[in-house]
């Protein structure tokens, strides 16, 4: 049977998502997505020793954007960054029991801006080897 | 939590008086009208009689003008496409306000395969026409042009008289497509100045599966469906006649209750508006006078439609919005950036459209559920600093 709406899992990320909010200061940051479009994600991450320690979002856009942010906070937290590198689109959907065919693409860059995050902790952290070799 | 079931624009329940006047026509009255048998008369019977009711709603010189379809989708088809095709030696124009309906829209765009030129009016921030734009663009190739008499999307009633005025000093066609307007302001097709215009069934408080279009005396109009020759060959195929009675039935009492429930809801109406621009970062979108009594739309600015839409089903409140993500098509209304919006103005579009079953209780419950969703789905949102407070 075609999968009407949203699954229950979608929806209850949606009223209930987990890691709302932002770090300051983070040692990672990712932001996705555009406001013409009607979804942006932007995602923060603590890492101490390559390890995902904290992890919060901000979502502007639908339910399946919101839903699924929150899904991939889940997934990334206290994960190595290597392997929260590997957290696909699809592992996010299959999580969330599925998406509506439409929104797979559109509403789905939450794992875009988890790999922006950890690209961003990764070039910070080789900045500042590089800067420690100086010295 | 008690269901309040503002989307009234989208789909209406069947008024009960409509269910027990319609219902025999499912079982005992079953015939089919082209039938000679007795059986046949009687659903030809009920046919006729609903063609009655609906050209009173409309004061139509006569009952022949009124042709049954299978809803407004259908019926603007038939406008669009049955007279460009029909009076195509006369030009090859098509021409509509930037807010019709898709069915309006689509079959003009369509036209062009066929060789058509098809021209949009633009509308102000408030969804009003462009009188002057329309008045240089008509000439004697258009074919038709199309304004809707309210706008489903924004709320706002055209000044179809004056349009009307302006098409006919050219001697052209005017379609209306009165979907929205219908039953809740007065349409008169004569005083009004009309050839042709579309009705809902669904939108009266009727069966879905039934529609109208009236097309006045003498107008020139072609099928768009063929077949056995049902609707004097204007719409063939055997009739809805348990859809198109109940559609009777609910133009007959749409035309007595429709002041009285207008003046009803108008308060309700404004309240609401009032109450919901109380939140912060809101705004009206349409016409904040020429507004259909039953219609209320609003934007808020850093939060999504769809997302507004689903949290607010959580306090059982169903409204609607124009947002993107909640269309097949992922465009946001073509309705909102008409008037203006930009994109992700759009976005934050919630739409409120109050019926029969609305109180002036509901509007502190949906002002709370509102304040409630807005002020939750900012926190989420990196476009707003609701998070710093």
């Amino acid at each position: 049977m075609a999968q009407i709406g949203y699954s229950k899992k979608v929806m209850e990320h949606f009223m209930n998502p987990r890691n709302v909010g932002v770090i300051e200061n983070p040692d990672g940051y990712g932001k996705v997505g555009n406001p013409v479009c009607g979804d942006v994600m932007e995602i923060f991450i603590s890492v101490k020793d390559d390890i995902i320690t904290d992890i919060k979002f901000r979502t502007f856009g639908c339910g399946s954007a919101i839903a699924t942010s929150s899904m991939v906070t889940e997934l990334a937290k206290g994960k190595h960054v290597d392997e929260a590198m590997k957290i696909t689109r699809g592992d996010v959907a299959t999580e969330l029991e599925g998406l509506p065919a439409q929104k797979m693409h559109c509403s789905n860059l939450a794992a875009d801006a988890l790999h922006e995050a950890i690209k961003d902790y990764k070039k910070k952290k080789e900045n500042k080897e590089k800067g420690g070799e100086k010295q | 939590m008690k269901r309040i079931y503002l989307d009234h624009a989208s789909s209406m329940p069947v008024d009960p008086r409509v269910v027990t006047f319609a219902t025999p026509y499912l079982g005992e009255q079953h015939g089919n009208p082209s039938s000679l048998h007795s059986v046949g008369l009687e659903a030809k019977q009920a046919v006729e009689d609903a063609r009655g009711k609906v050209a009173a709603l409309i004061n139509a010189e006569n009952d022949n003008t009124i042709i049954f379809t299978g809803g407004a989708t259908e019926a603007n088809n038939l406008a669009v496409r049955g007279t460009a095709l029909r009076n195509i030696n006369t030009g090859k124009v098509v021409v509509a306000s930037a807010i019709e309906h898709m069915s309006v829209l689509n079959p003009m765009k369509d036209l062009q395969k066929n060789g058509f030129t098809f021209t949009m009016i633009p509308v102000d921030t408030t969804g009003l026409l462009d009188l002057k734009k329309l008045e240089s663009t008509l000439s004697k190739n258009t074919t038709v042009t199309s304004v809707m008499y309210a706008n489903n999307e924004i709320g706002t009633i055209e000044p179809i008289r004056e349009i009307s005025t302006i098409v006919h000093e050219k001697g052209l066609y005017l379609h209306v497509d009165t979907t929205a307007a219908a039953g809740r302001i007065p349409v008169d097709v004569q005083k009004d100045g009309i050839d042709l215009l579309t009705l809902s069934s669904n939108d009266l408080y009727g069966p879905q599966g039934a529609g109208a279009l009236y097309v006045k005396p003498g107008v020139k109009l072609q099928a768009v469906l063929f077949g056995g020759g049902q609707e004097r060959g204007f719409r063939s195929g055997t009739e809805n006649v348990f859809a198109i009675a109940g559609m009777g039935e609910a133009a007959r009492i749409a035309k007595a209750e429709m002041q009285q429930e207008s003046e009803r809801l108008i308060p309700i109406r404004d309240k609401l508006i009032v109450e919901l621009l109380t939140i912060d970062q809101s705004f009206l979108t349409g016409h904040p006078t020429k507004r259909l009594p039953h219609h209320v739309s609003v934007r808020f600015s850093h939060i999504e439609g769809e997302s507004i839409l689903l949290n607010m089903d959580m306090y059982n409140i169903q409204v609607s919005t124009g947002s993107a993500c909640s269309s097949k098509t992922l465009e946001p209304s073509h309705v909102l950036l008409a008037i203006g919006l930009k994109h992700e103005e759009a976005h934050g579009s919630m739409v409120c459209t109050l019926g029969r079953s609305t109180i002036m209780e509901d509007v502190p419950v949906v002002r709370k559920a509102a304040g409630e969703t807005v002020e939750r789905l900012r926190k989420l949102s990196p476009l707003s600093n609701e998070w710093r407070k």
